[in-house]
């Protein structure tokens, strides 16, 4: 008897420590998206539009969850040295230059890809800001 | 019922204070002076009001004052490549061009404050990308000088050029709207909602008054 109390007590003390280990992820997400948010409405709001709804053909919108994914790795890019090469988005083609923010530092840059990859109808996780470093390396 | 009565006039009062007093919009740029007219003191109001001007619109046509007589219209600066304010002051100004894109006597005139960069061809696909047809909003091209002089004589709104400011220009969001007597009658900051939904309802006043 004694040994199966205890045997539960382990099993529920192991699946505490793995259920918290999750939810640390969680928590970290939560802080990059509030933090995200801040850093979006400061820098990303006026053309991209609350809501990621973009501006007329003036900017893109950013619900095309099929192009946030295939071009994650050149979300860094885009940010951090803007973008003059014009983009498709939902199948239309979109023009405008948009400008750098190279004094944006990698963990906002991290923390405002996260915001805009799980809001507007977009859920793609984490990216962490270790990776914004590796992904400027490879900048097309 | 004495007690009743008693109350009747205050009831009466209230119900006066919230009768809906027929509105009309202010007057910003009024002076009263003083002069005497047969030995009489008389007064005079003046009211300052947006002077001629030429200015070369998005298609490249000549648009001076006269193509807002008869319209009432709504005044801004801007230019394309304007990272911060202008987007949101568009977006917002877009709203209120579409709720009265069918009434030609509203209009919308934004100047560009960035003439070396913003020549009326790149005026023209940006407004075309902005999603404005008709010339009912002009985007208004001339030099420096000129621009700069009507924005602050007369608009009211304070443009400078700033190297270091993003884009490289500090300027105003304000929208300003203009009455068919070329006076201001009201001024709006682009950037914050509830000061565009006063917009659109006091352009509904103003147009009442003709």
């Amino acid at each position: 008897m004694r040994k199966i109390i205890l045997f539960a007590l382990f099993s529920i003390t192991v699946c505490c420590i793995i259920y918290s280990c999750q939810s640390a992820g969680e928590i970290e997400q939560a802080k990059y998206l509030t933090s995200g948010k801040d850093i979006y409405i400061k820098n990303c709001q006026n053309c991209h539009g609350a809501n990621g709804e973009g501006l007329g053909e003036l900017a893109p919108p950013l619900t095309d969850t099929i192009f946030l994914k295939a071009n994650k790795s050149q979300l860094a890019c885009i940010i951090k040295n803007g973008s003059s090469k014009g983009v498709t988005i939902h199948g239309k083609k979109y023009e405008g230059k948009m400008p750098a923010f190279e004094k944006m530092a990698d963990i906002d840059v991290a923390q405002v890809i996260v915001y805009i990859t799980n809001s507007f109808g977009n859920k793609q996780g984490m990216y962490k800001y270790e990776q914004v470093p590796f992904d400027l390396e490879k900048c097309k | 019922m004495k007690n009743l009565l008693k109350y009747l006039p205050i009831l009466f009062i209230f119900g006066i204070g919230c009768k809906d007093e027929p509105k009309r919009l202010p007057f910003l740029q009024m002076e009263t002076t003083q002069k005497t007219v047969d030995g009489k003191v008389v007064e005079d109001t003046i009211f300052r009001t947006i002077p001629t001007f030429k200015f070369l619109n998005q298609d490249s046509v000549e648009v001076t004052d006269k193509d807002f007589n008869n319209s009432i219209y709504v005044a801004d600066f801007f230019f394309t490549t304007c990272p911060t304010i202008c987007p949101t002051m568009h977006r917002n100004l877009f709203k209120v061009y579409q709720k009265f894109e069918h009434n030609p006597t509203v209009k919308f005139a934004s100047h560009t404050i960035d003439v070396k960069y913003d020549k009326p061809s790149v005026m023209k696909a940006y407004a075309k990308k902005l999603g404005i047809k008709g010339n009912n909003w002009q985007f208004l091209w001339g030099t420096r000088d000129q621009i700069y002089a009507i924005a602050e004589r007369n608009y009211l709104v304070a443009v400078t050029e700033d190297n270091k400011a993003p884009g490289g220009f500090v300027h105003q969001g304000y929208l300003i709207l203009v009455d068919k007597q070329k006076r201001i009658r009201g001024a709006y900051d682009g950037t914050v909602d509830a000061d565009v939904q006063k917009l659109m309802t006091d352009i509904d006043i103003l147009l009442k008054e003709y």
